[in-house]
């Protein structure tokens, strides 16, 4: 008796739930005058610190565009409110959130988790539904060869890390009359996917370019000496020496070019924030090379938040902490929402992704084009070099604030 | 790696660069090395957490170098810090299992060096850290060969440190224990030594050892709380083809080690550095097997 109350009880529940999803809240969250975007983000477990910079980041686009009155669309201002989750950094409950989000809060626009892994999980389900998502802490390249057509991220892909490095080098040898072809490249790069992508990369702008590879050492992921590595570069004197293995390989890489001597013009690595290499390394990290996202001294400007510069007093003045860029790209996440909603003239999901792919901005945070793929094709990284022990921009020319020192001058005149 | 092998061939200086960097690395493998033969041959145990002490004595390097003491300074307190936790370690777990099987005590200490690595990991965070120590570099040869001082200082260190341990064992009263109870723990116990204390002071020596041994490595590279793995193995690979208490023959064997590491990482590419070094462990054990079989046709 009790067991047919209970099968019966599920299949109600059953009727119910395919009513439910057959239904559907049909039309886009529109509460009043508010449209309702939704985000579960990473606030407790190991990504809770740039979990918070990812809200941060969204939370001051929010601000911002509420203050400036809201988002026009059809003729009419709507203000903008995100509604978060928390996915305790792990995948699985990303996943589940973003379930959640969709078909019980009735959600027709995500913005991105934090990291790669996050992204990963959260994107089958957003594509499932065809909710439009825009992301700006999933690098991976793996995210843009599944085919997504609901996702799209404003960051640059690992491959990018060192992309204008080689342009830069190749600038720099066309400056001092020589051919970019003659120059000699040396890459040292840890075995992890990674800096496998990112050797990717770089391996495609030495065949652009011309130049020729003449070191192609992988580093090992208990990587705990590059002696034998730097001896090889010292003998063969490359004109470039591009190195990734995380914030180990930057600091071996800072520490061991310095012990041995290693005179090479131009030394580019990842990671060398993170390692905090000017800090604690001092005059050995001199002249170093780094990759980055973002950095508030860029000359990027837009309509919300002016410069780059402005962007990041506003952030500091609002949450007491230096924008990291992890911050900087949540926001210019939602910048490209607001400018697919005015410019789309409607919320109807199909028009907005439509927008979305067709987005041409400058934000501060650099400009925004996607790729058929999804992924932001038109904003360059940025390379640091240290200078006087501060990361200083150098490039993409265009924006920098500091000039490269370059050659780097050997080590008998430092 | 034949473009290596050329380079080599055409540029002999080269050689010379990286067998001079082997030496230098091998003598702080040889202190690491030459604590697990003590406690090898004196107690019977393998001591898995070898690299964690290695890695605590880089980080009581680290702090230290951070609150301003010079980090070449602080290589005897890294070795009296872990010369305590050494102790503790002992009277807490390992006297338990001295006597026990060698299978037992692999198993307590792998343990304990889970332990260290995960609370390091713990208190210390994940970052890699390292200690400047502020020295320079030398040059031979028109600069062709590249010395850096603090490899310099390590290896004086080690060789130093090595000798006084060796007088140590030799002439003191302890040290005569010690290496009465290496021979035969039951007899020593009978003419009156103290074993427990005997493997007290052993244990706790081999982890000051191992703390200075880390504080040379975070001057030299870096420390990071899974450092200790590379560290273990490689006195395992010395000790296993060195043998048990011939100090000599350690130093020798880290020495060769360290070299031969460097010149595999030059020539294949340092990703397999590591594996070369475990290769050659199975060739020289291999070989050694027949050499060994051999001899015992021949007693036959």
């Amino acid at each position: 008796m009790e067991k047919v109350v209970k099968r019966r009880a599920w299949a109600v529940l059953g009727a119910v739930a395919l009513v439910l999803a057959a239904v559907g809240p049909a039309s886009p969250k529109v509460e009043g005058d508010t449209i309702i975007l939704g985000a579960a983000v990473s606030l407790t477990g190991k990504y809770s610190t740039n979990g918070k910079n990812t809200q941060d980041g969204y939370e001051l686009g929010v601000k911002r565009i509420n203050e400036m009155g809201g988002v026009r669309v059809g003729g009419k201002y709507y203000r903008i409110k995100v509604l978060y989750y928390d996915d305790e950094s792990t995948p699985a409950r990303g996943a589940q959130l973003a379930e959640r989000l969709i078909n019980q809060d009735g959600v027709k626009f995500m913005l991105g988790p934090y990291s790669s892994g996050l992204t990963k999980a959260i994107a089958p389900v957003t594509e499932k539904y065809r909710i439009p998502m825009v992301e700006g802490n999933g690098a991976d390249r793996a995210l843009f060869t599944q085919g997504y057509k609901y996702m799209f991220a404003v960051l640059s892909t690992s491959d990018q890390y060192h992309r204008e490095t080689m342009n830069l080098a190749a600038e720099q040898a066309q400056k001092q009359g020589k051919d970019p072809k003659t120059l000699k490249v040396a890459m040292a790069f840890e075995n992890d996917p990674f800096s496998m992508d990112v050797r990717d990369g770089v391996l495609e702008d030495v065949q652009r370019l011309g130049m020729k590879i003449v070191i192609d050492d992988k580093l090992p992921p208990e990587l705990n000496d590059m002696a034998a590595t730097l001896t090889k570069v010292r003998a063969v004197k490359p004109d470039i020496l591009v190195v990734s293995g995380h914030a180990r390989g930057a600091t071996l890489t800072v520490r061991q070019v310095s012990d041995m001597k290693v005179d090479v013009p131009m030394l580019a690595i990842t990671h060398c924030d993170s390692a905090k290499v000017a800090e604690t390394l001092g005059k050995a990290a001199e002249y170093a090379l780094c990759a980055s996202q973002w950095d508030r001294s860029l000359g990027y400007k837009d309509k919300w938040f002016g410069t780059a510069e402005e962007y990041a007093k506003r952030f500091e003045k609002e949450f007491r902490y230096d924008p990291p860029y992890q911050a900087a790209e949540s926001t210019a996440a939602l910048l490209v929402f607001l400018d697919a909603f005015e410019r789309a003239g409607s919320f109807e999901i199909e028009k907005v992704r439509e927008a979305i792919a067709t987005t041409d901005l400058m934000t501060f945070y650099g400009p925004v084009k996607f790729d058929a793929t999804g992924k932001n094709i038109a904003k360059p990284m940025v390379l640091y070099q240290v200078q006087d022990g501060k990361y200083k921009v150098v490039a993409p020319t265009k924006w920098a604030a500091t000039k490269l020192i370059h050659p780097i001058p050997p080590w008998s005149k430092r | 790696m034949a473009d290596n092998l050329s380079l080599l061939f055409n540029a002999p200086i080269l050689s010379a660069q990286l067998l001079i960097d082997g030496i230098l690395i091998g003598a702080i493998f040889a202190l690491a090395a030459y604590g697990m033969a003590l406690v090898w041959g004196v107690m019977d145990i393998i001591n898995i957490a070898q690299g964690e002490f290695v890695m605590l004595g880089g980080y009581v390097t680290f702090f230290l170098a951070a609150a301003g003491v010079h980090p070449l300074y602080s290589v005897p307190i890294a070795a009296a810090a872990l010369y305590l936790l050494g102790w503790v370690l002992y009277r807490t777990v390992v006297f338990r299992v001295v006597d026990k099987d060698m299978f037992i005590s692999i198993l307590a200490t792998f343990g304990i060096s889970i332990v260290l690595q995960q609370l390091a990991n713990e208190l210390f965070e994940a970052d890699v850290r390292t200690a400047e120590s502020g020295l320079g570099t030398l040059f031979f040869a028109d600069g062709l060969i590249v010395v850096s001082q603090i490899k310099l200082v390590a290896f004086v260190c080690a060789l130093v440190l090595g000798a006084a341990l060796y007088l140590f064992l030799k002439t003191s009263r302890l040290g005569r224990a010690i290496r009465a109870t290496a021979q035969n723990a039951r007899a020593a116990r009978i003419v009156g030594v103290n074993t427990d204390r005997v493997f007290a002071t052993t244990f706790a020596l081999n982890a000051a050892i191992c703390g200075a041994a880390g504080s040379l490595v975070v001057m030299t590279w870096l420390v990071h709380p899974y450092l200790g793995l590379a560290y273990t193995l490689r006195a395992f690979v010395i000790v296993t083809v060195a043998g048990l208490g011939n100090m000599a023959s350690v130093v020798f064997a880290s020495l060769g080690l360290g070299a031969a590491e460097n010149f595999a990482g030059f020539v294949l590419g340092t990703e397999y550095q590591a594996a070369f070094v475990f290769s050659l462990l199975v060739v020289i054990l291999v070989w050694r097997n027949a050499l060994l079989s051999r001899q015992r046709k021949y007693l036959k």
